[in-house]
This record gives structure tokens, sequence and C-alpha cells, in this order.
């Protein structure tokens, strides 16, 4: 485990996940600390994804699927009594293809504030310029917000959607591979501006990248068969892993 | 070589198809045009109905008052329950096979059927007698299946990762169904609600039984009124004036057409925005 002094911003204790009779995660405990970037590696179907899921409650919206164990954040259990649109407000999310609202920039980046009620045009314009800049996608954007945001390159509309993630304000931010569908040149405009948003953020990662995690992440845990099998410090895990597993996938042995 | 010559035959085969598919369209459409365009005198759209004038006045406006109110009904049951089975009921739910075939099933039964049964419920048994109302409750019943199932499609091809962009922003059901997902189908949902407009306008059977064959304008909803295809259909079997009935067939065709070419442009403009 990491000897971070960090706070802790979100923690799991036991945590099982099942879909059916398919149990995806196995007794994982993790505490992730706050505006850090944390990265979770693995082989395809390791439960990263699963796991990434259960920490904003989209898990719920799988049919057959059970989790117990403990889900903190800010010492708040998730799953007893939270509000989940609440909880998904605090905790946004970027999925793993751009998916954009068929509908124009602004609207799209707007949707979020107006579904938590911010109703007046100046304080809208506001947001939307404010997650823009974030995002770093202002510049390209500012002439073109009543366009549709389908209009966009694939990395444009991937930072698009961080943008719309970031206009309601999230705490932490969830990242489900977020550059898989998209261009070396894309990739490296997103993995800056993650670096960016670390200040203000806390960002969970998942990659099957394993440069990338090297690269962005300051925390990296490595999944397999639902099991985290190491998690520490990335540069640590990366130079001189402790598992014989993760130096075997590190070193590209497998997976 | 051969397959050379297997592929040429295969494009002449096509062609073939596509010209008398096109050209049976065409000679139709011409054929009513030219038989019914030198009858389109302004006395058959004088304002009252004459058996001298055979004025087919008051059935474009029955016909317009009955397509509004059965789709009136018609639509928001129909999309309801089609946001119901395809967002909210759990997949693999009972009621929801129930419906589908029920939907299924309803689709397939001729509209001379529906007819009877609007004769006996709307009509006898509610009390409603012939009437623009039992009409269009009758054709709403007709036409309710169709605009489930092409609703139900339309939801169904909104790709998930919408919803999920939504419900990850925080939204609730409701919001992401009726800001997202809907606005997102509308072009196949009015593609459903073309399609019905073309059965409603072209009906006969279903309305003889129950909105009768007056050929007056409607007082009330409660009144008796005949369709711009109920009013073809008695002016050729009455054979007095056949020639009339081809006109009539020229105003039902123009305005199918222009319903189509309406309908195509409000969905382009939705689905631009």
């Amino acid at each position: 485990m990491s000897n971070n002094l960090n706070r802790e911003k979100m923690k799991t204790t036991n945590l099982d996940v099942h879909y059916g009779d398919f149990q995806a995660l196995k007794n994982i405990n993790i505490a992730l600390p706050q505006n850090e970037i944390t990265a979770f590696i693995g082989p395809s179907g390791c439960g990263k994804s699963t796991f990434l899921k259960t920490l904003n409650r989209m898990n719920d919206l799988v049919e057959g699927c059970r989790i117990t164990g403990e889900v903190l954040l800010d010492g708040e259990n998730i799953y007893k009594g939270m509000d989940i649109n609440l909880l998904r407000k605090r905790v946004g999310m970027v999925f793993q293809k751009p998916n954009p609202f068929p509908m124009s920039i602004y609207d799209n980046i707007a949707y979020g504030p107006r579904t938590h009620g911010v109703s007046s045009k100046l304080k809208l314009d506001e947001i939307v310029e404010e997650a823009l800049r974030s995002a770093a996608i202002w510049e390209e954007a500012k002439d073109r917000l009543k366009k549709s945001a389908l209009s966009l390159s694939g990395g444009q509309q991937q930072r698009i959607c961080i943008a719309r993630a970031l206009a309601v304000k999230p705490e932490i931010l969830l990242m489900d591979e977020p550059t898989s569908a998209l261009d070396p040149i894309s990739t490296a405009k997103i993995e800056d501006l993650v670096l960016e948003l670390k200040k203000d953020y806390t960002i969970i990662m998942v990659t099957h990248n394993m440069q990338q995690a090297a690269r962005v992440s300051d925390n990296t845990a490595f999944f397999l068969l639902g099991e985290i099998v190491e998690y520490g410090d990335t540069e640590t895990l990366f130079s001189i892993p402790k598992d014989k597993r993760t130096e075997d996938y590190i070193t590209g042995r497998f997976g | 070589m051969s397959g050379r010559k297997t592929s040429i035959l295969l494009r002449i085969l096509v062609f073939l198809a596509a010209a008398v598919t096109f050209g049976m369209l065409l000679f139709l459409v011409g054929y009513i045009l030219v038989k019914g365009v030198p009858y389109l005198s302004p006395s058959l759209f004088s304002f009252e109905y004459n058996s001298d004038n055979v004025s087919m006045f008051p059935a474009v406006v029955n016909t317009v008052i009955m397509t509004l109110l059965s789709l009136l009904i018609a639509i928001p049951l129909g999309i309801s329950t089609a946001i119901y089975l395809n967002e909210y009921a759990k997949r693999g739910n009972k009621l929801v096979g129930i419906i589908g075939v029920t939907a299924e099933t309803l689709a397939g039964i001729p509209s001379i059927v529906y007819g009877l049964f609007g004769l006996l419920f709307f009509v006898t048994w509610l009390g409603w007698g012939y009437s623009i109302l039992a009409g269009s409750a009758t054709l709403a019943i007709m036409i309710l299946p169709l605009i489930m199932r092409t609703a139900e499609e339309a939801l169904k091809s909104v790709p998930d990762s919408f919803r999920e962009a939504s419900f990850g922003l925080g939204a609730g059901k409701f919001r992401t169904v009726s800001k997202i997902v809907l606005p997102a189908a509308v072009p196949g949902i009015l593609a459903g609600v073309i399609l019905s407009v073309g059965r409603i306008v072209g009906e006969t059977a279903a309305l003889i039984y129950t909105a009768g064959t007056i050929a007056a304008l409607p007082g009330n909803l409660m009144s008796s009124g005949r369709t711009l295809s109920v009013h073809m259909y008695l002016l050729s079997s009455e054979g007095f004036h056949t020639n009339e009935a081809y006109a009539t067939a020229v105003v039902l065709l123009l305005i199918v057409f222009g319903i189509n070419t309406l309908s195509g442009g409000i969905a382009k403009r939705i689905s631009k925005t």
C-alpha cells in the first residue's frame, strides 16, 4: 500500500461484486488519495472497469449485479442512503468512447448544470466557458458553441465529454480508458490535460496502456482476475514490483 | 468469364425490378391524374354538399379532424407504452412479452374487424352513435400498435452511451428519457406517425361502421361525417360520379404527398438541432 500522506478521498473495504453467478471482483481494499491520479491496469476482463463503475454506482444499471462490502466517499458509504444523483454529481465519469449528446456543444456542457438546477443564462455561459477552458478545448470550440458536438473530431469530442463532466463541478473524475479510441496526438493532449486537472480533482483512470499509467499516474493498482495483485506508488510499482505476476505483466510476458 | 456473365445478368435483373416498381408507381399516379384532374371543378369544393355538386369539401374537413383526433389519442398512448417497455420495464419481464405479442397481433388484424369492434363498443355500447369521435377512437386503436412498435424500435436504436452519459452526470431516469433519449428517437417515431397518417387517410371499412357516411361539415364530435376515402368509395360505388371519384383521388394523393413532405421536413429539422 502507498504511504501517501494525502487524505483518502475514496476507500473500499471488503468489496465483492457479482454478475449473476460470476464473481467479477474479490475482496477489494483500496484507498484512493485526494488530488492524485490513480491508474488501474490489468488485462481485459480483470475487473478494472467494473471496479471503476462501482465508485459512482453505474453498475446499478446492470441487471443481476450484486455488490457487497463498503465504498466510502469522504467517509460516507455511497451504497447506504446516499442520493445516487448527487453521488454522480460528485463523482463524474468520462467514458471509453467519446459520447457527446446529439446536440450543440453549448447544450452538451450545460446539460449537467441544468440538471442540477442552474437556469440563469449568464451563469450557464460562465460555467460552459470555464468547463471548456479547463478541458483545453475553449479555443477550438468558442466560435462554434451552437454547432453540433458530433461535428468535432474524436479527440475534440472526448475533451467535450471531459468538459461536460467538469461542468457539474465534481470532486472526483473517473476515466474509463479515455484515450483508447483516440489517435496518439489526441491522446497526448488528454494526458496533458489530466495532469493539469489533478490540481483540482481526484482522478481515477482505467487504462490498458501501461506507458500511459507510468506517464501520468501517481499510484497504480494492478488487477488480475478480479483481485488487486499490487497497489502502490507508480514509480515503485513499475521499477521494483513486489509480486511476480505484476512483474510478468509489466514486462509484457502476458496480457 | 461465367462469373462476369452472372454479374451482368444480375445487374440487368435488379435494374428491371427497380424499373417495374418505379414504372408501376408512375403509371398509377399518372393514370389517376389524367382521369381526375380535368374534373377538378370549383363546384367540387363547394362549402355544402348536395347530390349535384358532390362536393368533397366537407370530407376534406372531416379527414383533417379525424386524422388529428386519432393521432391525439394514439400518439401519447403509443409513445408512453414504448417508453415503459424500453426504458422502465425490466428485461425479461413477462408483461413486456405479453404486450409485444398483443401489439403484433393487433397490427395484423384487418381493419374491418376494428370497424366491427368500434360499431359494437363505441357506437352501440357506449352510445356514441355514428360519430367523428367513435371513428377517431376506432382509428386510434387501429394505429396504436404501429405507433408503439415504431416508437419502441426508435428508442432501442438510441445508443446506451447517451443514457450512461446522462446518468453519469447525475441526471435521473425521467430527465434522461425526456431530454436525451426521446429527442434522439424523434425521427424514428415520426416515421411511424407518417405511416399511421397514411393508414388513417386511406381507411374506409372501419369508418363506414363507426363514423357513418353523412357528407356534411360536422357540427360537433358526436356528428357523423365521411372522410375523403369513404367519400370516394361511395362516389364510385354509386356509379353516377366516377369522374368525380377520380378527382377526389387526386386530392387524396396530394394530401398524402403533402403530409409526407411536411413530416419529412420536420424530422430533418428536429434531428439537426
